[in-house]
């Protein structure tokens, strides 16, 4: 699937998408692995709270299932208007 | 409806001439416009808006379909850009036509709660001589949600 960062999570991470494999059945499981990955992944995903979550570009959480998603994005909450 | 997102600037009064003239049945346009604003200091260089292209679209689109379901309206416009923006630069604007102004206010309020906190935008503030910060998340916009749950 392809994994997405925005605004601080993209800096943090240092590049904006990446093509995972995973047999992650939950977006909490995919965050356990790329955390185990590096550093750099560990910090970005130090404190799930300050995170949002989108699955197939609609905003979604934590503990949903990754079972046929094409497009996971991470993030910081929004600061639109 | 007309939703854009977009990197170039736009004319605020010439998009909400344009909107007005273009209705049939309204009484009544509202319209908001967010304007880049300087930081206490006076320090700010540019702001500069990140957005995620796809979905932010949809999560507009979603957004004003749903105030089309609550009030009557007639017509809805929004126009949000991203990339930077000098001090005084329109960001975004909203525009809600109705038969009565009622619909139109509270349909543009519910808009901007909607999109300030649902649609996949983030805000950094770059000073003179900085790398720049990203704007938190207020929790007054959060909750300003709750009082269209009811």
């Amino acid at each position: 699937m392809d994994v997405l960062y925005f605004a601080w999570v993209r800096e943090r991470i240092g590049l904006p998408r990446e093509r995972v494999e995973t047999k992650a059945a939950t977006v909490m499981e995919l965050v356990a692995e790329l955390k185990a990955r590096e550093p750099r992944y560990a910090a970005a995903f130090a404190d799930i709270s300050a995170l949002r979550v989108a699955l197939d570009q609609e905003l979604s959480d934590f503990d949903a299932p990754l079972d046929g998603v094409r497009e996971v994005a991470f993030f910081p909450p929004m600061t639109g208007g | 409806m007309d939703i854009r997102v977009t990197a170039e600037a736009f004319d605020f009064a010439a998009e909400a001439q344009g909107f007005s003239g273009r209705l049939e049945a309204s009484g009544a346009v509202v319209t908001f416009s967010g304007i880049v604003r300087d930081n206490a200091d006076g320090t700010l260089e540019r702001m500069e808006i990140e957005h995620y292209p796809g979905m932010t679209e949809k999560a507009l689109a979603g957004i004003a379909e749903q105030a089309c379901g609550r009030w009557a309206l007639e017509d809805v416009l929004v126009i949000h850009r991203h990339g930077a923006m000098r001090v005084g630069e329109t960001i975004m604007m909203v525009a809600t036509a109705s038969r009565h102004r009622k619909d139109a206010f509270e349909a543009a309020e519910f808009l901007m709660d909607y999109l300030k906190s649902r649609a996949p935008f983030w805000k950094k503030e770059v000073t003179s001589g900085e790398g720049g910060a990203w704007v938190d998340a207020r929790e007054v916009d959060e909750e300003a949600l709750g009082r269209w749950l009811e």
